[in-house]
């Protein structure tokens, strides 16, 4: 099959590669780039483990081909440490026990970033429905709402 | 293997590579790329169009023209579709709300499609690059129809005409138990003059519940009034059996809900 270029720039860095034309975004990140933090959970759109920011929105990256995403900006998980500094939403999930097997955790985290981009004080309600669509099968759900709730509150603080 | 996708600049070139045998239209790719990834062997690759029409949203005097590509996270924004946000958001979570189309919706299956049974109740015209078909006369022949769908339009309903309700066990994403939307006009006596009553996961798409909306003509919606549309709910339906529920019990509810949305 006739490789295809794809471009766009990922955790901030300028990214080009050649692949199979309908190679998924997951896919190509993973198996091309190198970047194993989006997790390949069901493939269906169902468990959010996949789950990136394509310019500013949530998507899943198991269900979106890479050429779509052709001058997209990107963001995953692997970004958002800085200088070896975790990002107030990993030092959250690490303090709430909000991650134990960790499988969901990239996903839920781009989940909340997003809802923290755009909604910096949000209420639990908030929280649930941003989390909506990201399965985890160990916390049972309320140590990693805390821990969002957590880092809002944290930035809040360090706005202020 | 991964299946290859075409990308064309209008609706017409798409169409006419979408009659290569195996080929499926992508649009968000909350369905067909799904398909592929559980391995659908009919498909063959993947089409798509960018031409700029399908991502728009035109309002004028009350006529709404919904692009095919538009999101259900873009319908559910819109600040005069507010009527329509809550069937907008009852689509997945917000990643998928951010993918799924318009479009798409009409060809999602049950218990999928939450938002084709509010444009269903709307009774909306479904546009293709074939012409324009009544959503009803569409679904029906949704599987043997292989044109491009370009654009959903119908007219916003009155204030307060339109009711939506989604049934799911999980909150606040769940898939659906079942799914109601109503659009209902008053006589000035407050009786009901006009009523189309659109019905999700009680068959095998979204059907009308012609029998109940016959039945509400010249009601109150009153506990009393209502009584003979819920008594005739069911007719006309054949819910699936699934994990989400029983076909047995979506009979079973459907008349509780549809009271419950009918009152409320």
């Amino acid at each position: 099959m006739a490789k295809v270029p794809v471009q766009f720039t990922l955790n901030g860095a300028e990214k080009a590669e050649f692949i199979d034309s309908g190679t998924t975004l997951l896919h190509a990140l993973r198996d091309k780039i190198g970047d194993t933090s989006p997790k390949g959970g069901c493939h269906q759109g169902t468990c959010g483990a996949c789950s990136v920011i394509i310019d500013g929105e949530l998507r899943l990256s198991c269900l979106t081909l890479a050429e779509t995403c052709n001058g997209a900006t990107i963001a995953t998980t692997t970004g958002l440490a800085e200088g070896g500094v975790l990002h107030p939403l990993q030092c959250a999930f690490l303090d709430a026990f909000a991650t134990q097997c960790g499988f969901c955790t990239p996903g839920m985290i781009m989940a909340a970033k997003v809802l923290l981009d755009q909604t910096p004080n949000p209420s639990r309600e908030d929280v649930v429905e941003a989390l909506s669509g990201n399965i985890c099968r160990c916390t049972g759900y309320e140590p990693i709402i805390q821990a969002v709730l957590s880092a809002a509150r944290s930035n809040s603080q360090n706005a202020a | 293997m991964a299946l290859a996708l075409q990308t064309f600049a209008t609706v017409k070139d798409a169409g006419a590579a979408l009659k290569a045998a195996g080929a499926r239209y992508l649009g968000g790719g909350t369905l067909v790329v799904r398909a592929a990834n559980e391995g659908d062997v009919s498909i063959s690759g993947f089409i798509r169009s960018t031409e700029p029409a399908l991502s728009i949203i035109r309002i004028s005097g009350g006529e709404v023209r919904i692009g095919a590509s538009v999101t259900m996270a873009a319908v559910a924004r819109h600040p005069d579709l507010a009527t329509l946000a809550h069937a907008a958001r009852a689509v997945g979570g917000p990643a998928i709300r951010n993918m799924a189309s318009v479009g798409g919706n009409l060809f999602a299956p049950t218990p999928y499609g939450d938002f084709t049974v509010a444009l269903l109740a709307l009774d909306a015209t479904v546009s293709t690059d074939d012409g324009e078909l009544p959503i009803e006369t569409f679904l029906a022949k949704r599987e043997s129809n292989h044109a491009i769908v370009t654009a959903v339009g119908f007219t916003l309903p009155k204030e307060g005409g339109f009711r939506f309700l989604k049934v799911s066990r999980v909150k606040p994403k769940g898939i659906s138990v079942l799914s109601i939307a109503t659009v209902l006009e008053h006589a000035p006596d407050g009786t009901v003059s006009s009523a189309r009553i659109a019905l999700g996961c009680m068959a095998d798409r979204p059907i009308r519940a012609r029998a109940a909306e016959k039945a509400l003509i010249g009601r109150e919606l009153t506990s009393e009034g209502i009584a003979p549309a819920l008594a005739v709910a069911r007719d006309g339906t054949s819910p699936r059996t699934d994990p989400i529920a029983s076909a047995w019990y979506r009979n079973e509810v459907l008349p509780v809900h549809l009271g419950r949305l009918l009152l409320a």
